[in-house]
């Protein structure tokens, strides 16, 4: 099984597939702030902090242990939501733009730290040897993104996203149904921190090379602009926004030194023209059951519903 | 040794006031989050620097002119990137902000190139005072006293003049502003040409301080005063001035006591500390949970 992987991707561009990886790596990241700040509401200038904490602690499992990659990915996993939940803890009291900045300075000392420890190799970063998978890195990545897709559909159409939901909506309002606001927050906190924990895992055995200062804010950002490129809550709208912004700046590398100027510029156009992102405000499925003509009738008639309570929300506020 | 970390601390910390004041007046009237100051604040150091070193004027001029072409740009990205945002989500115009702050720095990368660059010499004549055992250099105290003298103008803007009425106005409420004949977008426009001209001055200031100008110098400068103006409690303009003061302080102790390569978690790390036991800033307005 591994040889045939190994044997077709032969037949890939070694570019095109290092493209190919970095979209699958961004479509995980985007999907792990999707949880908290998409369906939780919970606004995060910080996520790559645990990208970073992911990277290197799964590095230094490899390095110092040997640890299998299979078992390093899942335990690197958990090691990041344990932090996540940690620091959660104290700071999701804090609400709306307090919270931001109270992530983006955790993330700011996180990579202060890994500059400074002795274990993840001071300023000069970690090289990082490339694992014994049986299946060949891209394709590792690839499942994993599938498998991420998955986990966080079932997340959206459970109770406990639709407790999520509850919370983004109103946090008074949840917590006088009995939904346990903080416990929730923390949850889908440590459940990002996973995600993103696994994606940093990724990360650092395809690239090989990690560096503290490849995860400063403006990852985070990056992976913000994901996240609400695509429309904040929706999961195809992350896949989407995460693949055009991974792939821009290669496609846009024929441009040589104006890319980055493009990238700037393109952001605001694109929230200029579609302030809600590519998918806000639609959902996949339905899209794909209207296209089929497959579109129940309840359906359609509770969105219209939905859709005069919200035009009648909007206005009072 | 005292004094003189004091006043090291003070000289630095006015300018994280003065880049702070701009985020949390725009967040007062508009609730953004303002990602391009920092870049204003880039801007306005390299135009001081192009203006000593190219129009041969003095100190202050270039200050004066930094900070008019800074107000400039300051309302014409307020125009084009923020305005068409202002009905849509919060996190659009977020986005658009960060849009606008990787676009500036790169544009400042491709016309002045990666290197940093050094203000010329002899533009403000550096003299060293003894005070006791402090060692306290001329650039220093005019640091601290351009920066009290804006920051004296500016609380007379807001609190004596008209449009400062109907700045305050707008941040109280900006519908019910509108309804009572304010010129809302007047207001904002006017609102950011001050935010950015005080980004400008702290710029120069920050560059004749530390004698580099750099496209990357917005970033840093930019988070830490905005971590300044939350610990003042966000949206008020004595607390971002007392934030300021208080993580320019803090940070040259911090650094003085060895901690030299946490430099730049120092600031963040008060930030938590006290995020925690006050969740809305020092002078922060205690948010009323409506129900």
């Amino acid at each position: 099984m591994g040889d045939f992987f190994l044997h077709l991707l032969g037949y890939v561009n070694p570019y095109y597939l290092q493209i190919i990886v970095n979209i699958g790596i961004g479509i995980i990241l985007a999907l792990g702030l999707n949880v908290v700040t998409g369906l939780t509401g919970q606004l995060s200038l910080g996520h790559a902090a645990f990208m970073s904490i992911g990277a290197f602690t799964s590095a230094v499992l490899t390095i110092k242990i040997g640890m299998p990659f299979s078992i390093n990915l899942l335990l690197t996993g958990f090691i990041t939501a344990a932090v996540a939940a940690l620091i959660g803890l104290p700071i999701l009291r804090l609400t709306g733009d307090y919270l931001a900045i109270c992530t983006l300075g955790f993330a700011e000392i996180v990579k202060v730290i890994f500059l400074n420890l002795e274990i993840t190799n001071k300023a000069l970063g970690l090289s990082v040897p490339t694992p014994n998978t049986a299946i060949p890195m891209p394709v590792v990545v690839w499942i994993v993104v599938l498998l991420t897709i998955v986990c966080v559909t079932f997340i959206h159409n459970s109770r406990f996203g639709r407790a999520l939901m509850a919370v983004r909506g109103d946090e008074i309002a949840a917590e006088a149904m009995g939904i346990n606001v903080t416990r929730y927050k923390v949850q889908s906190f440590a459940i990002g921190a996973f995600i993103a924990g696994v994606g940093g895992a990724l990360y650092a055995h395809f690239m090989g090379y990690i560096n503290p200062s490849d995860f400063g804010f403006l990852k985070s950002v990056d992976i913000l602009s994901m996240v609400v490129l695509g429309g904040l809550g929706s999961i195809a709208g992350s896949v989407i926004g995460a693949s055009i912004l991974s792939a821009a700046p290669e496609f846009l590398r024929f441009m040589a030194n104006y890319r980055m100027l493009v990238y700037g510029g393109l952001l605001v156009c694109m929230m200029i023209f579609r302030p809600n992102g590519l998918m806000g405000g639609t959902s996949f499925t339905e899209m794909v059951l209207r296209a089929l003509g497959r579109k129940p009738r309840l359906k359609i008639i509770m969105e219209q519903k939905n859709s005069e309570l919200t035009r009648s929300g909007n206005g009072d506020t | 040794m005292f004094l003189q970390q004091l006043i090291n601390g003070i000289a630095l910390g006015s300018t994280y006031a003065l880049i702070a004041l701009g985020y949390t007046m725009v967040y007062g009237i508009i609730t953004l989050i303002n990602f391009a100051h920092g870049e204003i604040f880039m801007v306005g150091a390299f135009v001081g620097l192009f203006a000593t070193a190219i129009l041969k004027v003095n100190y202050l001029v270039a200050i004066l002119i930094a900070m008019v072409v800074c107000m400039l740009l300051g309302m014409f990205i307020e125009r084009v990137a923020y305005r068409p945002l202002r009905k849509s989500s919060r996190l659009s115009a977020l986005i658009s902000a960060i849009g606008v702050s990787i676009f500036l720095s790169t544009l400042a990368q491709m016309l002045f190139g990666a290197n940093a660059k050094g203000y010329p010499e002899g533009v403000f004549p550096v003299k060293q005072i003894t005070i006791g055992s402090a060692e306290i250099s001329t650039l220093q105290l005019l640091i601290i006293a351009i920066s009290a003298v804006l920051m004296i103008s500016l609380e007379f803007i807001v609190h004596k003049t008209k449009i400062g009425k109907a700045m305050r106005a707008t941040s109280e409420d900006y519908n019910t502003a509108a309804l009572m004949g304010i010129n809302v977008n007047m207001v904002i426009s006017f609102t950011f040409a001050l935010g950015s001209a005080l980004a400008a001055a702290g710029g120069v200031l920050v560059g004749l301080l530390f004698n580099a100008v750099s496209f990357n110098m917005g970033l840093m400068a930019g988070l830490k005063a905005f971590a300044a103006a939350v610990l003042g409690g966000i949206g008020s303009i004595p607390g971002a001035m007392l934030g300021g003061l208080l993580l320019g302080v803090t940070e040259v102790a911090g650094v003085a006591s060895g901690f030299s390569s946490y430099r730049d978690a120092i600031a963040f790390a008060i930030l938590v500390l006290v995020l925690l036991v006050k969740p809305t800033g020092l002078l922060g307005r205690k948010i009323q949970k409506k129900v």
